[in-house]
């Protein structure tokens, strides 16, 4: 369920923040408890409680007293726009640097991308 | 109610042969620990010493502020899981349970029901017959229903089947958050059982080599490739294991302090970086000279 890259906290986070994403999880509905995480995925329940941690103080998540974690209202559309910031980095840039060093031209590239935007709004 | 352990320069020796060397470290009460090590590096000496199994030689154990050696007090809240177990001869599996249930005042005997159910323990059966399997079910089961403030399972899983481990996993992880006490296991299947652990301990020939909450080990721990020179450079400062050569490419792993601004650049200049598993870490860090033929 979890691999070794990062801790198992972090990955955590990044399911919670995927769901949110991916409209799983909705904007004010509470969060499973860090016990339910830590017994679904057998983790040790500080380890989950770390994870909630994180996306409370990146504000994802907010705490109500005495019944428990809710999304923020405004965490999905913040989430989209860092999603949205590291793409070009992550994917584009990275795209280019592998097409440059196998020898693609850009223009080939281009026509490609065309072409499959062209097959999806046919 | 959760109790710490304090350990202040623990020592033990066996005649001319010293076991456990000046161990100090300090248990939170209320978490869960991993204690690992290899065959004969002090485990059961040191846990037999916490459960007053055993006096030390020298240096001082305290748990919850008493030391608990010849200490009524502390025993009954010190359960302590030895990897065959004690059995009395004669003893049925049912005289096992209310021994155990008379020797620890948090013992809950719906719960001990129902892991004999989960776990198909026969009742009537003399405890010294069962399998091994069955043996360490059996443990496990008076461990866990001790709810003793300090549990102490000491490779108690030995002869269970894969299922049998899990089991014991669950209900162990489940009965901790809804009574959180402490607890320490000691184990050689650590990728089994490494998620559970809040914080690691590492003991190697007597000597305590790592304390660290399981997180943080896992995210100071590096699989290193590359040219040498850049490997050497990155590697600078940190404990390093492993080292391997295959032409110009070099391969370590290292152990230490890591931040995102090195790995960048580390990567930039041709390395790779990969993870480490806590097991794999545990090799590397408690392999001798005669391992490596």
């Amino acid at each position: 369920m979890f691999d070794d890259r990062s801790p198992i906290y972090q990955q955590i986070a990044d399911k919670i923040k995927e769901d949110i994403i991916s409209g799983v999880l909705l904007e004010d509905e509470q969060v499973m408890s860090t016990n339910q995480y830590a017994a679904f995925y057998r983790i040790n329940p500080a380890t989950a409680a770390k994870g909630f941690q994180l996306l409370t103080d990146e504000g994802i998540l907010y705490k109500k007293r005495g019944i428990g974690m809710f999304v923020s209202g405004e965490a999905r559309q913040s989430l989209l726009a860092q999603r949205r910031d590291v793409f070009f980095e992550e994917v584009v840039d990275k795209m280019l640097a592998e097409a440059d060093k196998i020898g693609v031209p850009v223009g080939d590239i281009i026509k490609r991308i065309e072409s499959v935007k062209g097959r999806d709004e046919a | 109610m959760t109790l710490g352990i304090e350990v202040n320069k623990l020592q033990l020796r066996y005649g001319s042969f010293t076991a456990l060397h000046d161990l100090t470290f300090k248990l939170d009460g209320g978490k869960i620990y991993g204690l690992l090590g290899r065959n004969g590096s002090g485990k059961t000496s040191l846990l037999s010493i916490l459960a007053s199994f055993r006096l030390q030689s020298a240096g001082s154990v305290s748990i919850g502020g008493e030391a608990p050696f010849e200490n009524a007090k502390m025993m009954e809240q010190v359960c302590f899981i030895q990897e065959s177990g004690h059995m009395n001869e004669g003893f049925s599996v049912r005289d096992a349970l209310s021994l155990a249930a008379s020797c620890w005042p948090n013992w809950d005997d719906a719960y001990a029901a129902k892991l004999v159910k989960l776990y198909d323990l026969p009742l009537k059966k003399r405890a010294t017959t069962l399998s091994r399997g069955m043996k360490s079910a059996l443990g496990v089961t008076i461990g866990l229903a001790s709810r003793a403030p300090v549990t102490i399972f000491d490779e108690s899983y030995l002869g269970m089947d894969a299922p049998s481990r899990y089991t014991f996993y669950e209900q162990l992880l489940n009965d901790y958050m809804e009574h959180p006490r402490t607890i320490i296991l000691s184990t050689h299947l650590i990728e089994e059982v490494a998620s559970l652990f809040e914080e690691v301990l590492i003991i190697d020939k007597g000597r305590l080599i790592v304390h660290e909450e399981t997180e943080s080990i896992r995210t100071k721990g590096r699989a290193v490739t590359g040219p040498a020179e850049a490997v050497d450079r990155f590697a600078q400062g940190k404990t390093v294991f492993g080292e391997q050569k295959l032409g110009r490419t070099k391969s370590v792993t290292v152990f230490g302090e890591l931040d995102d601004a090195a790995c960048e650049r580390a990567i930039s200049e041709g390395l790779e970086l990969g993870p480490v598993s806590l097991q794999d870490l545990f090799v590397h860090m408690t392999k001798r000279k005669g391992d490596e033929q």
